[in-house]
Formats: structure tokens, C-alpha cells, sequence
């Protein structure tokens, strides 16, 4: 008699559950409030440079779904690896890079983190654990299956953390991944940014079954739905996916309901969607103002401690800026630097 | 009339075998289904099934005996009514008798040692160096479990690397030596465990991938040049990928379009890898050896043709061959031939029969594709004044191209005659056993292309 297959174990169905937002404490309040902030304060400023000219090629704005990588982020330890694709600035920023490095990267100037020869798609920093910015849709899905694996290899506890988006999601090697996630008990968290529209492709247009946090249904890999704009909804999701792939079970999925308000990119007029819709989400779910509105109620600050905050944070964006405009061009020699080590 | 029972081909390639055991003896009866004999190639050994019905009325290749070729007559059965006498017909065996000793015939030394030529001494072996006679599947294997004993960070995965001991049998005996964590059977998803190779690669670890053969890494391509080549130039220098990627290029045999390319030009076309193509056993250890140890992305293309071929593999506790530079095979002074791979076999036998005519050719094997050691092939050219290339990968675009071009640019007040690349030609691989020989190059077309170089008809 043939053998039955394997049923999906009661512990992974266990873990389908979306938890209750995390109580965040005063401390994480005011930093996920300051961290989301540098993020959206940043791409303002990046979308500014762009438009003077300072910023060429594709600068991918991530403003409207800074709660994803800022409530990820508080999950998350020393030595745990972040990848995504080109949508990558707000992860870099969460992740601890300079801002000033990130900027000057995008005006491709040789202080930025990459000497100015990756650009807004392509930049990593080791000491961050940063494994980038990729450009090509889904290639980061295998990539930072990789970091699992080798942390799988060297038996060290740590979780890569591998985002991608609602387009990348189908993508064949995100399955070819998934697969060999699960068949290797991977600690990879793939984190699926659910921003409703593949380039100008609403979700629903591309996708034939448009739940994402179960795409891992095949190979039995735990996966929930989370508010993507509420940080403390992405706070309690990281923990319980962390935990899930620290105690050793493999990977597990989240689908981070998001969204993002300015276009695909900064020659995307956005026409694909109304302006009707992208007010909705900003007046009812923008994820600073949600924060900001407990802050107030909950009198964690005072509203001229908020606005201290604030106008720090401008400071901090108005030096990168700066520093990014100042630093010097590329030698010409670096165009031949960097393509091999030496052996 | 007794029915012949011929050694069968098992394999794409496969030419001879072992008779490794009689499962029957005369006398026996058969049905079809049944297994009769063993026989063992390179690569596996496969039990062989009785055809037709019968007895075994005579066993004429014993069991033991080496290097039987396809479609011998290994034995003989009788159908009802038939008795020994009735196979005084059958006409005799091609293959030799058995010795009661060493049952190795006589044909082992003739397909698969490497024709004979002029070896210049490879600076690299010091002088006096014990050798050992290796096929270049042994000497693969052999440099990668040298390299994962000196180092625990290199692990090798691919599709039926570990518990099927590879594919083509490169990684026999690796699983048992280093164990599952480090000899790993993916499944069959080439993006995907591409992907993962060079991800595990950014944070330091030393990937071996093994393509079963370079053809199925067409599904992986955007892993090994956007993901593997360029992150260490998009990264400022930060990371990179120390990974290698091996496995068969180019043609078999028979296989068809699909899995027959050469895939040398392509590779060579981009910054960030380097690719190596070694011809003998000696640079297959050597080349992949450095390859483990380099920090850069390997593209390392093996051919199938050549893993059953014998070659002197010097005896060192730590053989290695430099990436970057050639090896001059054979040194001549009246023609220069440049090749790789499986393209030396055409370049020496064309040398061998061009040397009885009187044309003296110096061969040299680049190893190396990229980065190209183009000095070398300079200063023969400023020898010799004339140069002919041999690859098997299609003609626009060649390897054989940029060597020209190259040659052309840095030593044209040397040559005196235009460049000759010879290529496979310009075509899908057909399947059909003549068309294939067709679009493959031979030796009569680098004799005929040296020749003209030469201006002697």
C-alpha cells in the first residue's frame, strides 16, 4: 500500500495564527516613532534630490511602509542577516547605516557605501549585516535563502531576514526556495512586502490565489497575514517567526498587508490606482501618525518633545543631504577596482 | 539460429565496459526480463536483461574482463531445439580471450589514454616529480576532498552528488568521507540552489556548485552573473562570492541540441568571473584546486568526453596550477594552435600528423579563458607568425574571436597570414550520428587550417 503523504504537522498549523499586536513600551513607542520618521523624512529628501537632478536612474521610494522594517527590526538580534531587492532604503536605515553613506550612494558619490558604483538598488554593508539591495525581482529570495543556509552550515543561531514583494512572489526560485527551506529546516523569515501593485499590476491582476502568507502551503511552511502599517502588529509577527526559526523549524512566511504611497518608481505616475485610494490609507493607516497618535494619548512625549524629535531628525537628513551633494565624484580609477580579489 | 547477446551501451558515451558478473551460466534457461550479467562502465553498474527466450548455450566473454567493447558478442542462447553444435556459425567474438590472470584487454590502453605529443615540462611541477596515472574524474574528485579536509568552510552541492556518488560519478565516495553537511543532493531547481551557493558564498562560506551539466545552468544564469559577478563591484568591495561553479560543458555524444553547447564564450564575456577549462587530468587538480581557494566567482567547464581519460597526475601533497596562465603542450616554430578543453584533442592530432609533413606546430592550452593569458599566446605568435585557434563552441563570438582580435591588435607587424578559428559550426546540435560528426570541428579541418596559414596546400 502506498504510503500516505505527510500530513502538515498540528505544530506548523499552530503557528498560523496572527498575534495580537505587541504592547510596545515607551522606549519602543518613541524609537519606532523616530525610526519610521528618519525613514520617510529620508525618502522625502531622496525624492527632492531626484527631481533636482542629484539622484539618476531608479530611486525605488519606500515611504508608506516604513512599520514593516522598523517592526521587524525590534525582532531581531545581533548577527541577523537582512536582504531585499530595489526597494531598499528604508531597510538600510533600519538596519543601522549612515544615512549620509545611503545618500551619497544615490547621488553616486565615492562616500557612499558602495563608492558610488552600485546606486540606489545595490548597496550592502558587512559590518550591518546588510546583504542589499538586488535588482533583480525575486533573485534576493534565493540569495538570502543562502544566509540561512549558512547559518544553518556554521550552526550559529541567527535568522535571515529575506524581503520581497507581492510581484517577486511569482517568481520560480521563490518556490525552488521555499522547497529546499523546508527540506533543510532554514532559519529564513521571508517577509513578502504586500504593497497591492507589482510595478503598475494591482495584486489581483497577477496573482490567481492573492494570499500570500500562504504561498508556503506546499512545502507545509507556516505563514500569517499581518497589519504591515501597524508596527506593533509586525513587532509581535517578528517575534513569533523568529522564535519559530531559532527553535529550529525552518522557515516561515509573513505577508505584510502595506502599501506605498508615491509610485513604483520616480518616473511612475502612478495612474493605476486612484488618488482617492492613496488618501484613504494615509489619512486611515499611515504608520507614523498611528504611533504618533498614542504618543499623544498616552502621553508618552509632549508635543514639543515630538517636535524636538522632528526637527532632530530633519537636521540629520539635512547633513546627509549635504554630504552626499559635497562628496567627491569617483576617481576614474575606480572604474577598474572591485571586479576581483585578489587570489 | 542461436541468438547473439551483444555488450550493450549504457551510456551516451559509453564505448566499453566491464564485464563485472554472470548472474546466469550455460545451461541455463532465460526469459526476457531476466537478469543475465553485470557490466560496469565509468559512471554506474548496470544489471542487463535477457531479450529473448532461451538457454545460455556459451558464455564468451568471461566475467572480469575489462574494457569490452559495445557490441561484442558476450554470449550466446539457444532457442528451443538448438544445441551448442548450432553456434559453430556464430562468427568469433571481437574482443580477446580472457587471460586467467589479468583479465584487462587489450583496447583499455587504445580509447582512453590521451594521445601521445611532445609535453613540454610545466613549470609549475618541480623537475623529478613522482606521477600517477589519473583520469580526469579521479583528479576532480581528488582536488575537492583535498581542498574540504584543508578547509571546513568548502561544501559541495548539486543535483546526485551525495547518496548517488554524482551524475558522472565526480563525487564518488565524498558523502561518505565528509558526510551530509557537506556533500548535499539538491533537488532539481538550478536557480534556486545556484542562488543559495552564492548567498552562503556573501557571508564567507566556500561553495562548490555542481551542475550536472552546464546546459542546465542556463536556469541559473542570472544567479552567476548578476548575483555571483558583480556584487563585490556593486558592493564598493565590501563582499563578494568565493564560489565555484563546475560541471560538464560542451557536447557529449547523441545528446542532442539541448545538451550539447559550449558555454566558454559566454562565461568569457563577463567581468567579475573567471572561468577555467582544463584539457588534462594534471590542470583539472591543479585549476580546481585554485579555484576552491580563490576568492572571486569560478565558472569551472569540465567535458564528459575527457572524465574517463588517463593522464599523468603529478604525486605532491598539494598540486596546483596557477588561474591565468597557459601551458604549452608542444613546442614548435612554424604554426602556433591555440585550444582548450576537448578542443587539444583535434589540435594534437592535427600537430602529430602535420609533424610528418613537415609542419612544426607549437600547441597551447590557455586553461584559462578568462582572465586569458594572452603573453603566452603573443610570444608564440611572434615565433611562429601564424596562428590557428580550436574550440567546439559555435563560430560568431568565439573564444577563438577574441584571441584573433587580440592577436590582431597586439602582434599584427608579426603574422603572416590571417587568423584561422576553428569552431563547431553555426547550428543546433543535430542528433543523428553523421550530422553531429559534422557540426563538431575534426582533425582534418585544423590540419587544413594550418596548412593554409602555412600557404601549403
Amino acid at each position: 500500500m502506498a504510503a500516505r503523504p505527510k500530513q502538515v504537522s498540528s505544530k506548523t498549523r499552530a503557528a498560523q495564527k496572527t498575534p495580537k499586536p505587541s504592547k510596545l513600551s515607551k522606549e519602543e513607542e518613541l524609537k519606532a516613532y523616530c525610526d519610521m520618521l528618519l525613514i520617510r523624512r529620508f525618502e522625502e529628501k531622496a525624492g527632492q534630490l531626484y527631481g533636482m537632478g542629484f539622484i539618476g536612474g531608479f530611486c525605488h521610494l519606500y515611504i508608506g511602509q516604513e512599520a514593516v522594517v522598523t517592526g521587524m527590526q525590534m525582532s531581531i538580534g545581533e548577527g541577523d542577516q537582512v536582504i531585499t531587492g530595489y526597494r531598499d532604503h528604508g531597510h538600510m536605515l533600519a538596519c543601522g547605516m549612515e544615512p549620509g553613506g545611503v545618500m551619497a550612494e544615490l547621488t553616486g558619490r565615492s562616500n557612499g557605501y558602495s563608492h558610488g558604483k552600485g546606486g540606489s538598488m545595490h548597496m550592502f554593508s558587512k559590518e550591518k549585516n546588510f546583504f542589499g539591495g538586488h535588482g533583480i525581482v525575486g533573485g534576493q529570495a534565493s540569495l538570502g535563502t543562502g544566509l540561512a543556509f549558512a547559518n544553518n552550515y556554521r550552526d550559529n543561531d541567527r535568522v535571515s531576514l529575506t524581503y520581497f514583494g507581492d510581484g517577486a512572489s511569482n517568481q520560480g526560485q521563490v518556490y525552488e526556495c521555499f522547497n529546499m527551506a523546508k527540506l533543510w529546516k532554514l532559519p529564513v523569515i521571508y517577509i513578502i512586502e504586500n504593497n497591492r501593485y507589482a510595478m503598475g499590476t494591482a495584486v489581483a491582476r497577477a496573482s490567481a490565489f492573492t494570499d500570500f502568507s500562504q504561498r508556503g502551503a506546499s512545502f507545509a511552511i507556516p505563514g500569517i497575514k499581518v497589519d504591515g502599517m501597524d508596527v506593533r502588529a509586525v513587532k509581535a509577527a517578528g517575534d513569533q517567526a523568529v522564535k519559530w526559526c531559532r527553535a529550529g523549524n525552518g522557515p516561515y512566511i509573513l505577508e505584510m498587508e502595506t502599501y506605498r504611497y508615491r509610485g513604483h518608481s520616480m518616473s511612475d505616475p502612478a495612474k493605476y490606482r486612484s488618488k482617492d485610494e492613496v488618501q484613504k490609507m494615509r489619512a486611515e493607516q499611515d504608520p507614523i501618525e498611528q504611533v504618533k497618535q498614542r504618543i499623544i494619548a498616552e502621553k508618552l512625549a509632549s508635543e514639543d518633545e515630538l517636535k524636538a524629535m522632528d526637527k532632530k531628525i530633519r537636521t540629520i537628513i539635512g547633513n546627509a543631504a549635504e554630504y552626499a551633494q559635497a562628496g567627491p565624484v569617483p576617481d576614474a580609477s575606480e572604474l577598474y577596482t572591485d571586479i576581483l580579489l585578489d587570489a | 539460429m542461436p541468438i547473439e547477446i551483444l555488450m550493450p551501451a549504457l551510456s551516451p558515451t559509453m564505448e566499453e565496459g566491464n564485464l563485472a558478473k554472470w548472474i546466469v551460466k550455460e545451461g541455463d534457461s532465460v526469459t526476457s526480463g531476466d537478469v543475465i550479467c553485470e557490466i560496469e562502465t565509468d559512471k554506474a553498474t548496470m544489471e542487463v536483461e535477457a531479450v529473448d527466450e532461451g538457454v545460455i548455450g556459451k558464455i564468451l566473454i568471461a566475467e572480469g574482463m575489462e574494457g569490452v567493447k559495445v557490441n561484442t558478442v558476450i554470449a550466446v542462447l539457444l532457442e528451443e531445439g538448438e544445441t551448442v553444435d548450432d553456434i559453430g556459425t556464430t562468427p568469433a567474438a571481437p574482443a580477446p580471450a580472457p587471460s586467467s590472470e589479468a583479465p584487462v584487454a587489450e583496447i583499455v590502453t587504445e580509447t582512453t589514454s590521451a594521445p601521445e605529443a611532445v609535453i613540454v615540462s610545466d613549470p609549475d611541477i618541480p623537475e623529478g616529480t613522482a606521477m600517477i596515472e589519473t583520469t580526469v574524474r579521479e583528479a576532480l574528485r581528488d582536488a575537492m576532498a583535498e581542498e574540504m579536509r584543508a578547509d571546513d568552510n568548502v561544501f559541495i552541492m548539486g543535483e546526485e552528488v551525495a547518496e548517488y556518488q554524482g551524475a558522472y560519478k565526480i563525487t564518488q565516495g565524498m558523502l561518505q568521507e565528509f558526510g551530509a553537511r557537506r556533500v548535499i543532493d539538491t533537488p532539481i531547481t538550478e536557480h534556486g540552489f545556484a542562488g543559495i551557493g552564492v548567498g552562503a558564498a556573501m557571508t564567507g562560506l566556500k561553495p562548490i556548485v555542481e551542475f550536472m551539466t552546464f546546459n542546465f545552468a542556463m536556469q541559473a544564469i542570472d544567479h552567476l552573473i548578476n548575483s555571483a559577478a558583480k556584487t563585490l563591484y556593486m558592493s564598493g568591495g565590501q563582499m563578494g562570492a568565493p564560489i565555484v561553479f563546475r560541471g560538464a560543458n560542451g557536447a557529449a555524444a547523441r545528446v542532442g541540441a539541448q545538451h550539447s553547447q559550449c558555454f566558454a564564450a559566454w562565461y568569457s564575456h563577463v567581468p567579475g568571473l573567471k572561468v577555467v577549462m582544463p584539457y588534462n587530468a594534471s590542470d583539472a587538480k591543479g585549476l580546481l584546486k585554485s579555484a576552491i581557494r580563490d576568492p572571486n566567482p569560478i565558472i569551472f567547464l569540465e567535458n564528459e568526453m575527457l572524465y574517463g581519460q588517463s593522464f599523468d597526475v603529478p604525486d605532491l601533497e598539494d598540486h596546483t596550477i596557477p588561474i591565468g596562465i597557459a601551458r604549452i603542450h608542444r613546442s614548435g616554430k612554424d604554426a602556433t594552435i591555440v585550444s582548450f578543453s576537448i578542443g587539444m584533442t583535434y589540435a594534437i592530432e592535427a600537430a602529430e600528423a602535420l609533424a610528418e609533413q613537415g609542419i612544426d606546430c607549437e600547441i597551447i592550452d590557455v586553461r584559462t579563458i578568462r582572465p586569458m593569458d594572452i603573453d603566452a599566446i603573443i610570444t608564440s605568435v611572434k615565433k611562429t607568425g601564424r596562428l590557428v585557434t580550436v574550440e567546439e563552441g559555435y563560430p560568431q563570438s568565439s573564444v577563438g574571436d577574441f584571441i584573433s582580435n587580440t592577436v590582431m591588435r597586439l602582434a599584427f607587424d608579426y603574422l603572416d597570414a590571417p587568423v584561422h578559428t576553428i569552431t563547431g559550426k553555426d547550428v543546433p546540435m543535430p542528433y543523428a550520428a553523421n550530422l553531429e560528426k559534422l557540426a563538431l570541428p575534426n582533425v582534418e579541418e585544423v590540419i587544413d587550417a594550418v596548412k593554409a596559414v602555412c600557404y601549403r596546400s
